[in-house]
C-alpha cells in the first residue's frame, strides 16, 4: 500500500505533469481562465487518464510493440468520447466553456505520455494510482492558476463577482495572462526547490523514454552511448 | 552587477568615467524637455504620474532586492528610467493603481525575475505598456485633449494617427509641438528630439537606430500608403514613434551590438510599425514593433558577428 501511495503522490508533486514533466500545457493555459472550467477539465482528464491507464496496462502484453501508439489512441479516444457525451448531456454549460479542449484530450500529452512511460510497464493497480495522481496534479495546478486569473482577471470566483469589473486586470483573463501565470507558478516552484537545496529538472530525458524501437539517429546514438 | 566590465564590439573605445548611473542620469535629463512639454500640454497631473511611476519602480526594485537578499541595485537609476518612460506612455487621466500594475510588470516580471539590469529580454517599459494596453484599454486610450488644444478641432478628437487621413500640412506645427491629445511623453516631437540630440552629444546613444527607424517608417508609409508624401511626413511626428525610436529602441540590453545589426533592427522596427499602423487593428504599432524586434536581437547579434582583423570566415 505504501508503494501505491508513493505512486499517487509522485503524480501530484514529484512528477507533476504540468510543472515538472511540462506536459499538457496547451489545455492548461487555455482552460485556466475560470475555476469552474479548470475543475471540470481536471475531472474529465483524470477520468480518461485513470481508465486509459488501466486498460492499456491490462492489454500491455497483447498490444504489439510496433503499433502500440495507434492502439493507445483508440483506447483513449473511446474514453474521451464517453466523457464528451456525458458532459454534453448533463453539464452543457461546461461543455460549451471547454469547447475544443474536451475532444483534444485524445491527443493530450499527459494521457499518451503516461501510457508510454508508465502503463505499458506496470501493473493495473499501479497504473490506476499513477493515473489518479497525475490527474489530481494536473487539476491542482490548473485550479491554482485559475483562482488567480479569474479573481484578478474577471473579478470573480466560481462565477461569483467579488471585485468590481473596473478594478480587474483584464490581461490575466486573456491568453498572455495564461503565459504570465504559468511562468510565475513555475518560477515559484523552482525557487521553492532551490530553497530546499534541490535542482529543478524537467523529466523528459531518454531515461523516461520506453523506446519506440526505431533506429532514429538521435535515439540510436543516445542508446549506443549508454551501452558503452 | 559589476560595472567595471563593458561588453562591446571592436574598436574598444569608451568614454572615460561612463557608468550605468551616469548613463541613466543622462537619459533622465534627456527626458526632462518632454516632461516639461507634457506638463504644459496636459497640466500638472503628468508631473504627478511621472514622479509617482519613477518612485514606484525604484521602490519595487528595492523591495525585490531586500526580499531576495540580493545586493541593492537601485543606485544605478535604471528603475527610475523605466518608471518615467512608462509614465510617458499613459494618458494624463490614467488611474494611479493601473500605473502601479504596469510598473510591477515592468520591474518585477520583466526585469528582476530575469536577473535585473542587463538580463531583461525585452524593454521593461514597453512590456509594461503593452500589458496595460491589453488590460486597461479604456483608460490607456482616453487621449484627452491637451489644455492648449483649443481651436484645432481635427486634432482634439483622437490621437492623430486615428484621424491621419483628414490632416493637411497646415497642422504640421501643432503636431510637431505636440499640442494635441495623446499619451504624456509622445506628443511633443520637438522636446523628444532635443532630448535625443542631448543623448547623442553625450555619447549615450548613437544616432543609428533612431534615424534608421524614423527613415524606414517614412519610406514604408510612403510606399504602403499610396505614395502620399504629406502623410508619410506626418506619420513621423505622430503616435509614439519619436519616443520609441529615441528612448526605447536604443536600450542597450535589447538592441544589437554591431552597427549592421542595429540597422537591421531599426529597419525591422520601422517596417513592423508601419505594417501595424496601416494594416492591423491597432492604431499604433511602435511598441509592438520594438518588442517583436527585441526578441530577435540575439539572432541579429549572431548573424552580424564581426570578423576579427585578419581572421577567416567561420
Amino acid at each position: 500500500m505504501k508503494r501505491k501511495m508513493q505512486i499517487l503522490l509522485n503524480g501530484i508533486f514529484k512528477e507533476n505533469p504540468v510543472l515538472i514533466l511540462v506536459l499538457g500545457c496547451c489545455s492548461a493555459l487555455a482552460i485556466s481562465v475560470t475555476v469552474k472550467g479548470s475543475l471540470g477539465m481536471g475531472a474529465a482528464l483524470t477520468f480518461v487518464l485513470v481508465c486509459s491507464n488501466m486498460v492499456i496496462s491490462v492489454l500491455r502484453k497483447i498490444i504489439p510493440d510496433k503499433v502500440r501508439i495507434p492502439c493507445y489512441i483508440v483506447v483513449v479516444a473511446t474514453f474521451v468520447t464517453l466523457v464528451q457525451m456525458v458532459v454534453e448531456a448533463y453539464v452543457p454549460t461546461l461543455h460549451k466553456s471547454l469547447g475544443i479542449f474536451l475532444p483534444l484530450i485524445v491527443v493530450n500529452c499527459i494521457v499518451l505520455g503516461r501510457a508510454e512511460m508508465f502503463a505499458n510497464k506496470n501493473t493495473v493497480g499501479d497504473s490506476f494510482f499513477d493515473g489518479l495522481g497525475m490527474g489530481i496534479g494536473y487539476t491542482m495546478v490548473l485550479t491554482a492558476m485559475a483562482i488567480v486569473r479569474e479573481l484578478f482577471g474577471a473579478g470573480s470566483l466560481m462565477g461569483v463577482q467579488i471585485i468590481p469589473e473596473e478594478y480587474t486586470i483584464r490581461i490575466l483573463a486573456q491568453t498572455p495572462g495564461g503565459f504570465f501565470m504559468f511562468g510565475i507558478v513555475m518560477a515559484v516552484l523552482v525557487w521553492g526547490l532551490a530553497k530546499h537545496g534541490k535542482k529543478f529538472e524537467p523529466k523528459m530525458g531518454c531515461d523516461e523514454c520506453g523506446g519506440c524501437g526505431s533506429e532514429d539517429a538521435a535515439c540510436a546514438v543516445e542508446k549506443e552511448a549508454k551501452a558503452e | 552587477m559589476n560595472n567595471d566590465l563593458i561588453v562591446s564590439v571592436s574598436p574598444h573605445y569608451h568614454k572615460q568615467g561612463s557608468t550605468t548611473q551616469r548613463i541613466m542620469l543622462d537619459v533622465l535629463i534627456a527626458l526632462c524637455p518632454a516632461l516639461v512639454a507634457s506638463c504644459l500640454i496636459f497640466g500638472w497631473r503628468s508631473l504627478l504620474l511621472t514622479v509617482f511611476s519613477g518612485a514606484n519602480c525604484l521602490f519595487l526594485e528595492w523591495c525585490w532586492n531586500k526580499l531576495m537578499k540580493k545586493p541593492q541595485t537601485i543606485a544605478d537609476l535604471s528603475a527610475v528610467v523605466t518608471g518615467v518612460l512608462l509614465a510617458f506612455n499613459v494618458p494624463a487621466s490614467m488611474p494611479l493603481w493601473q500605473l502601479m500594475v504596469g510598473d510591477f510588470i515592468a520591474v518585477i516580471i520583466v526585469k528582476m525575475l530575469f536577473g535585473g539590469i542587463g538580463c531583461n529580454f525585452v524593454n521593461p517599459a514597453l512590456a509594461g505598456r503593452v500589458t496595460m494596453m491589453l488590460s486597461f484599454t479604456g483608460s490607456m486610450t482616453a487621449y484627452n485633449p491637451g489644455v492648449y488644444a483649443g481651436g484645432v478641432d481635427a486634432l482634439s478628437s483622437a490621437t492623430p494617427l486615428a484621424v491621419i487621413n483628414e490632416l493637411d500640412f497646415g497642422s504640421f506645427m501643432t503636431l510637431f509641438l505636440g499640442r494635441h491629445g495623446g499619451v504624456l511623453g509622445e506628443t511633443c516631437a520637438l522636446a523628444l528630439i532635443i532630448g535625443g540630440v542631448y543623448l547623442v552629444i553625450r555619447e549615450v546613444i548613437k544616432p543609428t537606430i533612431p534615424v534608421c527607424f524614423a527613415c524606414s517608417v517614412l519610406v514604408f508609409t510612403f510606399l504602403f500608403n499610396g505614395f502620399h508624401f504629406t502623410q508619410a511626413v506626418l506619420s513621423l511626428f505622430s503616435g509614439g514613434l519619436m519616443l520609441g525610436a529615441i528612448f526605447m529602441a536604443t536600450d542597450y540590453v535589447t538592441s544589437p551590438m554591431t552597427r549592421k545589426g542595429q540597422i537591421i533592427f531599426a529597419v525591422g522596427c520601422g517596417f513592423l510599425t508601419t505594417a501595424i499602423r496601416i494594416f492591423a487593428n491597432y492604431p499604433e504599432g511602435v511598441s509592438f514593433a520594438i518588442l517583436l524586434m527585441n526578441l530577435v536581437v540575439p539572432y541579429i547579434n549572431d548573424g552580424t558577428r564581426t570578423k576579427p582583423l585578419g581572421g577567416v570566415n567561420a
